[in-house]
């Protein structure tokens, strides 16, 4: 049984040259400037007169082997064998004949891709892992993303609004969906139910006393046995001791909630990055199409493509419009919850005259 | 060979509509895969994952795994319902470093397919919210497998737990004018200077790289890494007036006022009677909107280099942070240049993993302590670059203000 292991070869992140599409590589650092010809396409022109059209596409981002290797196929087939993914997760295929354009978007559609995502289109939601491989999931994420897609599937081929929209789900609160445009993310509504049976020998418990962000966790012995109370006063429902303690479940079928939030901006463009505040909470988690969020979601759509000027992203609408005709408009309630209690929430606070009638 | 299939009727109703379906791919895998271990692997995922949408819950529980020589890089999950869905009962995940900026040769793709066939479930995803390629479902000796076959020709893990993560950047120079660095060269020298610190994790919390070629920040690295590095330039952008002119005629002079002009952050354009734009580049932030609406007629300039922002994360445990300027320009030409900025990496991962509480990202630190602790901790002189405005606040002990003053002069003197 004395197998002799084998050492791994600690070569880190590859070089990308080697699987780099051949006018990516000539025209690395020479590329003149791009044009939109179509939804789902751009022209990237080089100095040299170059011209490379990427075309983008929509696939279930969770790829069985079949579907990755008939996205080679096509590659192989219609473009020039190369494939690159965006950071949503949406393949890109190139090539450097206008004339091939059309052909490699006839094949993607049959093959059941959809062909769009580019500039101002609703792209691929980004998601997160969710109940089909994460640890401490409020939600799934792929069917979220898959029933959400399914209603918004114009938005990302025709490219009409105003501006970008990104769209992310985070099945904890740890949101590790990132800033959105529109986000969709797990918020809990209730403390954690604690299985006292478990929490010593399972859970490292001064760590997770330390992990609380309100300090509302303290150690206790629970019928003779050491265990971690909590002060359900001060608890925020957060989750945080939940990744450390799985005894502490904090997951609930009937009280774990969606909200969705707004405004999340990464770029400087305009002005400078911004993060997503709540707009909407006590949304049903309600697999396996989740419709009342999805409906919360277009509603947020329809009045930002209504009513936003071109180039405005979602938080910059908001802005030129304030914060109370947008609940008007998307009629959506304005509770206490809304208004911020964190640590330097008073810079969100209203301390000007301020007011639209 | 038949095997157990266990309804699905909730997640059948994820096969209608018009986008493409992950469950439609996954039962593929269930019922026309010629390796049964793949049939029964899925069947079984299918059949745990059908009990959570029922349930609303998840059932699956961390551990340790990794290969042989690492202490990182694979998510173990181990199922909690693993009686009744035997078969996924061990469904790990390993986490591949993609090459920067994700290109990818189908030759590659079909390789790294077929290894996965040999030792996994057959589902992967490119890529996760870190940046990894998630080969997604295998047991604990399928990780070993799978791992000592794709290392062999070039891949390697990339970071789980309290390590340097994987990095990521923009497509950047390969495809995209607007790009002010080799985003490729600085991701790959910055995350593997650190391939033990993310082979082994020993560090506070997570780390993260992410480098973007401009502003408009593709990656997200200023809200989400906490090393971000954004390409910029600090001369004159580039002006063809001929296209301005162009576009002009093409959607008018409102459209140019009101989409360009007086969308400037800075107010530092302005429409001259002729049709030709005037900039002042001094006022200029570099936010990159009126070069993103007009692309042929606006570039960037010659003399480009970096910034760098620290301290970026999500929500866990203090709230969202943005990250901090730290070095406002930077020229990565040299290779001393390029050098330099690893060991800016190094000092400030130093400084944190000695200073860190435990479980605290880098940003949560400055927070903590205090911009001012940190730059003196590294070494950074102060820079106004580094704040929306000064102190608001007059609560603060100043007696060291002559020194600190002399300090400024001096350091200007020396620039000059």
């Amino acid at each position: 049984m004395a197998k002799e292991m084998r050492e791994p070869i600690e070569t880190g992140c590859p070089d990308p040259f080697q699987y780099m599409h051949p006018s990516m590589r000539r025209n690395f650092g020479m590329w003149a400037y791009h044009e939109h010809p179509r939804p789902g396409v751009l022209l990237h022109v080089a100095k040299n007169g170059d011209k490379l059209w990427t075309i983008k596409a929509g696939t279930q981002r969770i790829l069985d082997l079949y579907t990755l290797r008939t996205l080679c196929d096509i590659a192989d087939n219609y473009s020039d064998g190369y494939i690159r993914f965006t950071i949503r997760s949406n393949p890109e295929f190139f090539v450097t004949e206008e004339s091939r354009v059309e052909p490699l978007i006839a094949k993607l559609e049959e093959a059941g891709f959809i062909v769009g995502g580019t500039q101002n289109s609703v792209t691929t939601l980004s998601h997160t892992q969710g109940w089909l491989h994460c640890d401490i999931p409020g939600t799934d994420a792929s069917g979220v993303v898959k029933s959400m897609m399914d209603e918004l599937i114009d938005e990302f081929r025709q490219a009409n609004m105003p501006n970008r929209v990104h769209i992310t789900t985070s099945c904890c609160q740890i949101n590790c969906g990132g800033q959105g445009d529109i986000a969709i993310n797990v918020q809990h509504t209730k403390p954690p139910k604690i299985n006292h049976d478990l929490v010593a020998n399972v859970c490292e418990r001064p760590s997770v006393v330390a992990r609380c962000p309100v300090a509302a966790i303290r150690p206790a012995m629970v019928n003779g046995k050491p265990s971690l109370e909590v002060d359900e006063k001060k608890c925020i429902c957060c989750g945080a001791c939940f990744p450390p303690c799985p005894p502490m479940q904090i997951n609930d079928a009937e009280h774990t909630k969606l909200a969705i939030w707004v405004g999340g901006n990464h770029s400087n463009a305009r002005g400078k990055p911004t993060f997503q505040k709540l707009v909407a909470a006590g949304i049903p988690n309600n697999p396996p199409r989740w419709p009342e969020a999805t409906a919360i979601v277009k509603r947020i759509l329809e009045a930002y493509k209504e009513g936003a000027k071109d180039w405005e992203r979602i938080n910059e609408w908001i802005e030129r419009i304030g914060w109370p005709r947008f609940f008007e408009q998307v009629e959506l309630p304005f509770t206490k919850y809304h208004i911020d209690n964190w640590r330097g929430s008073r810079k969100s606070l209203n301390s000007s005259t301020y007011i639209r009638f | 060979m038949a095997i157990d299939k266990y309804p699905t009727p909730m997640l059948d109703q994820l096969e209608e509509g018009p986008w493409p379906s992950f469950i439609t791919g996954i039962k593929r895998l269930r019922d026309q895969h010629p390796d049964q271990r793949i049939n029964e692997m899925t069947a079984s995922l299918l059949g745990q994952l059908e009990h959570s949408y029922e349930t609303r819950k998840g059932y699956w529980k961390g551990g340790t795994v990794s290969v042989y020589g690492y202490g990182g890089g694979i998510i173990p999950r181990f199922s909690e319902v693993g009686n009744a869905f035997p078969e996924s009962r061990e469904f790990h995940t390993l986490r591949v470093q993609p090459p920067a900026g994700n290109h990818y040769s189908t030759a590659m793709l079909r390789q790294l397919a077929d290894s996965w066939e040999k030792h996994g479930s057959g589902l992967v995803t490119f890529h996760g919210q870190t940046g990894n390629i998630m080969f997604i479902g295998t047991s604990t000796d399928g990780t070993q497998h799978f791992f000592d076959e794709i290392n062999d020709y070039g891949w390697d893990l990339g970071g789980a737990g309290p390590c340097v993560r994987t990095a990521m950047s923009c497509v950047g120079a390969a495809r995209c004018e607007m790009s002010c660095t080799n985003e490729q060269k600085g991701h790959r020298l910055l995350v593997n200077n650190f391939t033990d610190d993310v082979h082994r994790p020993a560090l506070p919390y997570k780390f993260k790289f992410k480098v973007s070629g401009c502003p408009n920040d593709c990656q997200n690295a200023i809200e989400r890494a906490d090393f971000a590095v954004i390409g910029t330039w600090r001369d004159d952008m580039k002006v063809n007036q001929e296209e301005i002119k162009g576009y002009v005629a093409k959607k008018g002079r409102q459209y140019i006022i009101d989409n360009v002009i007086t969308r400037c952050p800075t107010n530092a354009l302005s429409l001259n009677d002729d049709d030709t734009l005037a900039v002042n580049n001094r006022d200029c932030v570099r936010c990159m909107h009126c070069l993103n609406v007009m692309p042929k007629a606006l570039g960037v300039g010659d003399d480009k280099g970096v910034t760098i922002l620290i301290g970026g994360k999500r929500t866990l445990k203090i709230g969202d942070l943005m990250g901090t300027v730290v070095v406002p320009f930077k020229k990565l030409e040299s290779e001393e240049d390029w050098e330099s900025m690893v060991e800016l990496a190094e000092e400030i991962i130093d400084f944190w993993a000695e200073n860190a509480l435990e479980h605290e990202r880098c940003g949560e630190m400055i927070e903590r302590i205090g911009l001012v602790n940190f730059l003196e901790g590294i070494d950074v002189e102060v820079d106004p670059n580094m704040v929306s405005n000064p102190r608001e606040c007059s609560y603060v002990r100043m007696d060291g203000w002559d020194d600190e003053a002399v300090k400024w002069f001096d350091r200007q003197a020396e620039a000059s």
